[in-house]
């Protein structure tokens, strides 16, 4: 029976599996997605369900400007990425400035939302079941714009010392994938509290 | 000719320096340690000792039940030991203790050198092992803010609003939140290097239809959790903004709703179960197949049977919830879907008996616990589709019948595979095999305490008898049943203690175990017990499902069975 042969032989066999970083941030997206579907509930869920305070459509204004900001921010760091990959170092740098620029400009936009709310309307997160749902939602994926500014500085830094070369691109590649996630969370907190909820 | 498979040199034969080391330098290499065998062991060995722990308070608390009007326990003392045994069980107990067993084996499994982030991985367990301590942290921490107890009392769901600030003054919710938000970052951390580790790390010709069924398990239930723990810390989030920034989620006062959170951590706790009893299956089909002498009956129905439960299970949630009062239709489609999902799980028990039919049995240990696995499961699977009828659960939710039932899962099910499994990989783990005597004997005290606590416990929840009451009055008939059934849980934890002791003993006096005791025919019997820190030499390749089994019998392969192509059976003819 030995003789007879194997169909094909392992060894010859193409074996690419991909790549852990990627499949990583996948299963992290997937469970900041699960948490955030937590969120997005309880607030539509909670929708004009608060026995006091301002309503939405008293204190919310439509953040036109810091959505189309954090939105490009999206184009940005794919040019960004493009630009490693081909390994272009001016392509690079410049676009991830320009993107870590128009976070801030978004993270800035919500501080002074927040601020307003808070000094001019005196709305807080105990005033109101809104205030507590908007300022939580709103809140969370402001920390995620924090936390992903914090690490696309960290390459920024790094590149401009001339540490991140096209052997790296796989990681900054996970990384880009994190951060238009964030952005595509904005799309959904967008509309639900700015849009539908308002 | 392809015939022999490459695993000759998995391992490297230069001898290896023992020199005596100092008990710092060997506390040190634990500590730093990023190898998956070193890490999986912690877990195991973290968790053992939180299920003593758990343990002991279960058993506090069955004397206070023994007999009636017992001044045994104060009421408050009985409400803190409830609290801490549901936690400690399910976060500190039995998800790490799977997760340890997963961490194990799945490279070695799959013929890869380490997990996918080995770094990660200690991080995991080492924020798992403090958010665990934080908990108990709080049987030692000061007054709450209010002056209450800090020991969590609030049920291991938590449901609002006892959780508030106006019926928890104590920092105790805090303790139990924080602590379970933290191991759950270790919990989910885990969850995504076996995913990953599954998807990006198997050895050449390891093809996702050839993988190890137990492997197969871990990765849904990995899936799962990185999908179904999140949930659970959104909403301990949630409970934190209510309790310290004033805020209004579950708070009935402001507008906020009760039953959310009961949704919430349901969302979660469902899901949660079949988190822990899919590496069960896990076990089972690594185990009965071995000691059958046969492959296992259906594997491809096996995997779809697994990945159906991984997606059923978000669907069955609010079968935990028929008495809130959600209206007839919501009531309709959480009993179809609790019952839907007893068909899969019905496909598995037929395709573990399939592989038993006709097999050459060996009842060592491993497979007496699996053999009970079979007949527990499937009643507490029966128990489970009682309940899941909507105007049946209204009789007996929240009754003692609702605790037989889960204990029956996760004890005659979880705890009897995950025993199956340390007596089955213990020779790999150490090099030692477990005495088969004592072995026996855990098996058959097990048993018997198992089924005096929890078939008698059915009984006093069909007579009425309320969960989480800490005394009852004589003369309602139920005295004789709580008093056998403190009996069984007493049985138990002497059939425990012979399993320690076994474990102790065999690990210094066990006969030694070789590579490959119980001719078995994954990838983790080719290397040395204990594997050495680098796993394989060289790196396996696979062609079938059973590739030791391939290289003992190079006569009759399995691959000449094992078509997946049109192609590759053209090719064999």
């Amino acid at each position: 029976m030995t003789t007879i042969p194997f169909p094909y032989d392992v060894k010859d066999d193409p074996w690419e599996l991909p790549y852990r970083g990627s499949v990583g941030m996948w299963c992290l997206i997937t469970a900041e997605l699960s948490m955030f579907l937590i969120f997005v509930v309880a607030y539509i869920f909670y929708m004009g369900k608060s026995l006091s305070g301002p309503t939405p459509k008293e204190v919310l204004h439509l953040p036109v400007f810091d959505t189309i900001c954090l939105l490009s921010s999206s184009i940005t760091i794919h040019l960004s990425v493009n630009g490693l990959k081909k390994n272009s170092q001016m392509v690079f740098i410049g676009w991830l400035a320009g993107t870590v620029l128009l976070g801030l400009i978004f993270l800035l936009g919500t501080a002074k939302e927040f601020t307003d709310l808070i000094y001019k309307h005196n709305f807080t997160i105990s005033t109101s079941l809104f205030g507590t749902t908007f300022y939580s939602l709103v809140g969370l994926h402001a920390a995620h714009v924090i936390i992903g500014l914090l690490m696309l500085s960290v390459v920024l830094v790094l590149g401009l010392f001339g540490r991140v070369r096209q052997e790296q691109f796989n990681h900054f590649h996970s990384l880009s994938m994190y951060w238009h996630f964030v952005d595509a969370v904005w799309v959904v907190v967008f509309t639900v509290v700015y849009v539908v909820g308002r | 000719m392809a015939d022999s498979i490459p695993l000759s040199g998995a391992t490297d034969l230069t001898p290896e320096d023992k020199h005596s080391r100092l008990f710092l330098e060997v506390m040190h290499e634990w500590i730093v340690t990023t190898d998956h065998k070193k890490i999986g062991l912690m877990y195991i060995a973290a968790s053992l000792m939180f299920l003593a722990v758990g343990g002991i308070e279960v058993l506090l608390m069955r004397i206070q039940l023994a007999v009636p009007e017992s001044k045994f326990l104060t009421p408050e003392h009985y409400n803190q030991l409830f609290t801490l045994h549901g936690t400690t069980m399910i976060f500190f107990v039995a998800m790490p203790i799977l997760f340890g067993f997963a961490n194990y084996m799945v490279p070695l499994m799959i013929g890869a050198r380490d997990m996918a982030f080995p770094r990660l991985n200690a991080y995991s367990f080492w924020i798992f092992l403090f958010g665990a301590l934080l908990l108990y942290f709080s049987l030692i921490g000061g007054k709450g803010i209010y002056g209450g107890s800090s020991v969590p009392d609030v049920g291991w769901f938590a449901y609002a609003p006892l959780t508030s600030k106006a019926f928890s003054h104590g920092n105790g919710s805090d303790y139990w939140a924080l602590g379970i938000f933290i191991t759950g970052i270790g919990t989910i951390g885990t969850a995504l290097n076996i995913v990953v580790t599954t998807i990006c790390m198997r050895c050449k010709g390891m093809k996702l239809s050839r993988m190890p069924l137990f492997v197969w398990l871990m990765l849904v239930t990995s899936m799962m959790a990185v999908a179904a723990i999140p949930p659970l810390s959104a909403a301990q989030i949630m409970l934190l903004i209510d309790r310290h920034l004033g805020g209004h989620f579950f708070d009935t006062q402001a507008g906020g709703s009760a039953v959310l959170w009961a949704h919430f951590f349901w969302i979660f706790g469902h899901p949660e179960v079949y988190i822990l009893v899919m590496p069960a299956f896990g076990f089972m089909n690594e185990i009965i197949p071995v000691f059958s002498r046969k492959a296992i009956f259906g594997y491809p129905a096996m995997v779809a049977a697994s990945v159906g439960i991984g997606f059923i299970s978000f669907t069955v949630w609010a079968h935990h919830m028929f008495t809130v009062g959600m209206g007839a239709a919501a009531n309709t489609a959480f009993v179809l879907s609790s019952m839907i999902i007893a068909v899969p799980t019905g496909i598995k028990i037929f395709n573990w008996l399939a592989t038993m039919w006709g097999g050459k049995i060996q009842f060592t240990v491993p497979m007496l616990f699996c053999t009970a696995f079979l007949f527990q499961f499937t009643l507490a699977g029966l128990t489970g589709i009682m309940l899941a009828v909507a105007p049946f659960n209204w009789q007996l939710h929240n009754s003692y019948f609702v605790i037989a039932h889960f204990h029956y899962v996760i004890i005659g099910g979880i705890l009897f595979a995950l025993f199956g499994a340390f007596y089955y990989w213990f020779p790999k783990m150490t090099g030692r095999m477990m005495s088969e005597t004592l072995g026996k004997w855990h098996f058959w005290l097990f048993v018997l305490g198992f089924h005096m606590t929890f078939d008698f416990m059915h009984i006093v929840g069909l007579l009425g008898m309320p969960r989480e009451i800490y005394t009852y009055e004589p003369g309602n008939h139920w005295a004789i049943w709580n008093m056998i059934v403190t009996t069984g849980a007493f049985v138990q934890a002497v059939a425990i203690i012979v399993f320690l002791v076994n474990l102790v003993r065999s690990h210094f006096k066990g006969e030694l175990a070789g590579n490959d005791p119980w001719d078995a025919w994954t990838l983790e019997w080719a290397t040395t017990s204990p594997p050495p820190s680098y796993n394989f030499a060289e790196e396996p390749m696979v062609r079938s499902r059973r590739p030791l089994w391939d290289l003992k019998h190079p006569e009759d392969p399995d691959w000449k069975y094992e078509f997946e192509t049109e192609n590759e059976m053209t090719a064999h003819r």
